[in-house]
């Protein structure tokens, strides 16, 4: 039985996978991107780890994915145009080399643990009270140091993302854009129209 | 005190003085740095007395002391150390150099007074009596070698004093080049003895040496040849003379110190000291013998045709020595030092009043336009005429007896050098003629107009300087020469310093008379204990025989001069008429310095511009620096490429990497 | 389930997502795909966890989550200033940050 519901969550997480890197509107890519997250609750159930399932939906289906369709929403899908140059083949061909890779090491190596079907399952085993005890007793400084983390990256992107005063009229980016920058001189600053010497 | 001490002082006054006089350059003003420099050089001769007393002290066979005050290299078994060696040698040419610089400071007081470089050329002065002393008392090859260059270095500086004329600063390179190809000789020279004595002492090398090598062994040859090429550089032999009448480019006070008593006889000196290396190498002392001769021919014979004052000065210190270098090749060691002493005398005394003429002509050195100077200046005249009769060899002046003591010991040893001994009769002949050429054209016949306000009592004043070389306009600023002249019957330093070298070279022969006392050879006799070279006395009438025949020619070459230049005036005229392609060979110095030119500079400037654009350009700059450029750009050019900015190309290469590391770990796990 | 088989999926997870990474030219999919790798990265830990029976990996599983928040966090407003500038987004056109 725990097979099959296995192979429908493992089809539904490629499934959500492939659709994200392949659908060509990225609110497309972010709702396929939901549904891979879903699936793979449904394996960390499986898993028996039930509160990573949960904060998982929650957390990053729930408000990660979210954040995103907002973002999409104001930034807008736009026609993408084709990725050009030798990574169009060579992209896919470095991950297939690097799955088989993954493959053989787990699978044909000694990894003797991975033949059996785990540990003895403990009652309690990924509850959220054995989470929270580790997270509060063993785990103590990550946990204080991703809250930490999460405040900076809070503040970093309001920083990166407020109106700055006193931005240039649109025309001047249109021109600076379409000048033919060389590989070596300018800088970022410049382009954006911070810096204006150039 | 010791003996070596007071060599010791002896040697650091003169530096002692120089570091004093070129500290306070700025501060020392009117004649100061001329008294400094005169007392401290008048200590050093005191010192030197002091020393030659302490030494006689000794007894005869205890005179060689050395001392050494710093070990300072002391790897691969080479002894150098900072010593000195004070023997009867060194002490000798400790006197004269000290007691004729001091002299000739006096002089310059005077002279160089209205020179606005007068304390530097003190300073060089000083230094340069400092190197001479260095290179007399140097008792090991490193600091001959050191004293060597000193001196160099020193003539140099004096030479170009009045920097801003190019002449001078041309003639300066000269001799300071010629000197440089010296110094490769004595280094050579060294190398060759070192490579088989392994020590550099002095007194530990002429011990060794005899054991070492053997008679004319090849290694031996050369390395006397290449410190004779050093004696030849310094003391101005041909084929390395052409810088010595360049030389007279500088003040009168230089020539007559560096050129004329001192620097000139380090060539002498040097072939005195290791007169055992050449006894051992009789082919090698041949050459120096030979060498010898041929420049007191050939100098003698342009001092007959120049028309520059101070260069027929010149062109008879080369000729006189070359009498030395002969006496001191062939083993006539004391009579050679003897001439040595006398030379000094007369020599400084002939430039000294040669200076005194040169101020009265306002700076202009050439005899065409001299005559008639005798109730001018009656003084230098004097001075001219003793140290003139000196020159020539008549009695009862030094050089007389000290030249005829060479010349009689050269026929005494009999066989090949007999012939040297009749070019030593030929070259007394032309000394005379030309010396007298000098006074007769200088001081008889009518005189000029110079003299002629000066016989008013109004010293001439030149309006514009100019260069008496090459006729170009000069200032009177620092870097040419002053403003004023002085002569030497209104300055008395100069006065005092002339009359006497005047007395030393009347009376200095009585160091050595024959038969009568020998005093000279008698004390350094035990410097030469160890010649091999048999020299029994040779009979006192011999030696009598041999100072009359030298008396007899020299007063034939008088006669010879009064003949051309008093009686007929214009005799020599028609004689360069009738001469005239000896005439031009002779003016132009037996074109040595053109043959120099072809063969030696010209080669080296085309192979200095070859290497420049074929070597240096093409191959240096072309190959190596740029193409090592060209491969580092290149390879910094294809780093770059990673550098494209494109996000989707670092993060393949990051992938790449993962890759790469995980199929290793997988490669050496399994 | 053999715990192998969830490692083979996490294994594919990752590469799709690296694939995308590399072939994608919109900034906001080449931020998903860096999820979808940091989920098969989750999955691996969680089968892990799993397999020796005692929860630390479960909490790695939660701490990756939190970063992969944050990350995404940034990036999104990196994303919106590209966007209120005015300039394309797409990281071929945004190649200035070299050297």
């Amino acid at each position: 039985m725990s097979a099959v519901f296995f192979f429908l969550g493992a089809i539904g997480a490629l499934a959500g996978a492939i659709g994200v890197v392949m659908l060509r509107n990225p609110f497309y890519s972010v709702l396929s991107l939901v549904f891979h997250l879903i699936s793979l609750a449904a394996l960390f159930l499986l898993l028996r780890a039930e509160f990573v399932a949960a904060a998982q939906v929650v957390v990053y289906a729930g408000a990660v994915m979210v954040l995103y369709v907002f973002v999409v929403a104001y930034v807008g899908g736009g026609e993408e145009l084709p990725s050009g140059g030798g990574l169009r083949i060579l992209g896919p061909l470095f991950a297939l080399v690097l799955a088989i890779e993954l493959c053989i090491a787990m699978l044909g190596s000694a990894l003797k643990g991975i033949s059996g079907k785990g540990a003895p399952y403990i009652p309690g085993f990924g509850s959220p009270r054995q989470i929270g005890t580790l997270f509060l007793t063993k785990y103590l400084f990550p946990f204080e140091v991703a809250s930490l983390l999460l405040l900076v990256a809070a503040i970093g992107a309001v920083v990166l993302a407020r109106r700055r005063r006193g931005l240039e009229p649109d025309e001047e980016f249109e021109t600076k854009l379409h000048t033919p920058l060389s590989h070596r001189i300018g800088s970022m600053a410049e382009s954006v129209g911070a810096r204006r010497d150039s | 005190m010791a003996t070596t001490t007071f060599a010791w002082i002896v040697l650091l006054c003169p530096l002692v003085g120089t570091i004093l006089i070129g500290g306070s350059f700025k501060v020392l003003k009117g004649r100061t740095a001329g008294v400094i420099g005169t007392a401290v050089i008048g200590l050093a001769f005191a010192f030197a007395i002091a020393t030659l007393i302490s030494l006689l002290g000794h007894g005869p066979q205890q005179r060689e002391l050395t001392s050494s005050v710093w070990d300072y290299a002391r790897t691969l078994n080479i002894d150098a150390r900072m010593s000195i060696l004070v023997d009867p040698l060194s002490v000798f040419m400790m006197l004269v150099v000290t007691g004729v610089s001091m002299l000739i400071h006096l002089y310059s007081v005077a002279y160089m007074a209205s020179d606005r470089g007068y304390t530097r050329f003190f300073a060089y002065l000083n230094f340069f009596v400092f190197s001479m002393l260095l290179l007399v008392l140097a008792a090991n090859f490193i600091l001959l070698i050191a004293g060597w260059a000193f001196v160099g270095a020193a003539s140099y500086m004096l030479i170009s004093f009045w920097y801003r004329r190019t002449t001078a600063t041309k003639a300066g390179l000269k001799a300071f080049v010629i000197n440089v190809v010296g110094d490769v000789g004595l280094v050579l020279g060294t190398f060759f003895i070192f490579g088989h004595t392994g020590t550099v002492d002095f007194v530990k090398t002429f011990h060794t040496v005899p054991h070492v090598f053997v008679r004319d062994s090849p290694d031996l040859v050369a390395g006397a040849m290449f410190l004779l090429v050093g004696a030849f550089a310094k003391s101005a032999q041909v084929p390395l003379h052409t810088w010595l009448p360049d030389a007279m480019e500088g003040p009168t006070p230089v020539s007559a110190l560096i050129h004329a008593a001192t620097m000139v006889t380090a060539g002498v000196y040097i072939i005195a000291r290791m007169h055992v290396i050449f006894e051992l190498a009789p082919a090698a002392a041949d050459v120096g013998a030979i060498i010898g001769g041929a420049t007191l021919l050939i100098a003698a014979s342009i001092g007959l045709v120049v028309t520059d004052l101070k260069r027929v000065i010149a062109y008879s210190t080369m000729s006189q020595i070359g009498y030395m270098v002969m006496a001191v090749s062939v083993g006539a060691y004391s009579a050679g030092l003897y001439h040595l002493m006398t030379h000094a005398f007369f020599k400084a005394l002939l430039f000294m009043a040669a200076g005194s003429v040169i101020s009265a002509m306002g700076g202009v050195q050439s005899l065409d336009r001299m005559g008639g100077f005798r109730k001018a200046m009656p003084f230098t005249f004097g001075a001219f005429l003793i140290g003139g009769l000196a020159l020539c060899g008549l009695p009862p002046f030094s050089g007389w007896l000290s030249k005829d003591d060479i010349i009689g010991f050269l026929d005494h040893r009999g066989g090949g050098f007999l012939i040297l001994g009749v070019v030593g009769y030929v070259g007394t002949l032309m000394t005379a003629i030309y010396t007298f050429r000098m006074i007769f054209r200088t001081f008889f016949g009518e005189p000029v107009p110079e003299a002629r306000e000066l016989q008013e009592g109004h010293l001439h004043h030149v309006d514009v300087p100019v260069n008496p070389a090459n006729g170009e306009v000069e200032e009177l600023d620092v870097g040419f020469p002053g403003p004023e002249h002085h002569i030497a019957e209104r300055a008395m330093p100069m006065k005092v310093a002339m009359s006497g070298l005047a007395l030393l070279a009347i009376v200095g022969g009585v160091a050595q008379v024959p038969g009568v006392d020998h005093a000279l050879s008698s004390f350094l006799d035990t410097t030469f204990a160890d010649s091999t070279i048999i020299r029994d006395e040779h009979s006192t009438s011999a030696a009598w025989i041999g100072l009359i025949i030298g008396a007899a020619i020299a007063l034939a070459g008088i006669g010879i001069a009064y003949r051309v230049w008093v009686v007929a005036p214009g005799t020599s005229a028609k004689l360069i008429e009738r001469f005239a392609p000896i005439h031009k060979f002779l003016i132009n110095k037996w074109y040595f310095d053109e043959a120099i030119d072809f063969l030696i500079v010209r080669p080296t400037l085309w192979f200095g511009r070859f290497g420049n654009t074929a070597i240096e350009r093409v191959l240096v700059a072309g190959v190596i620096t740029g193409g090592t450029v060209s491969i580092v750009r290149a390879c910094g050019a294809l780093v770059r490429r990673a550098q494209t900015g494109f996000l989707r190309y670092y993060a393949a290469a990051v992938l790449a990497g993962i890759t790469l590391t995980a199929l290793y770990f997988l490669i050496t796990s399994s | 389930m053999a715990i192998g088989w969830y490692l083979v999926v996490s294994a594919l997870i990752f590469a799709i997502g690296a694939a995308g990474v590399l072939t994608r030219r919109n900034p906001l999919v080449i931020l998903l795909c860096l999820e979808l790798m940091l989920n098969a990265a989750n999955l691996a830990l969680v089968a892990f966890a799993r397999m020796h029976g005692n929860a630390d990996g479960q909490i790695f599983a939660l701490i990756v989550m939190v970063v992969a928040a944050c990350e995404v966090t940034v990036g999104l407003g990196l994303i919106v200033a590209m966007y209120r500038r005015k300039l394309p987004i797409d990281v071929d056109e945004l190649n200035e940050l070299n050297g």
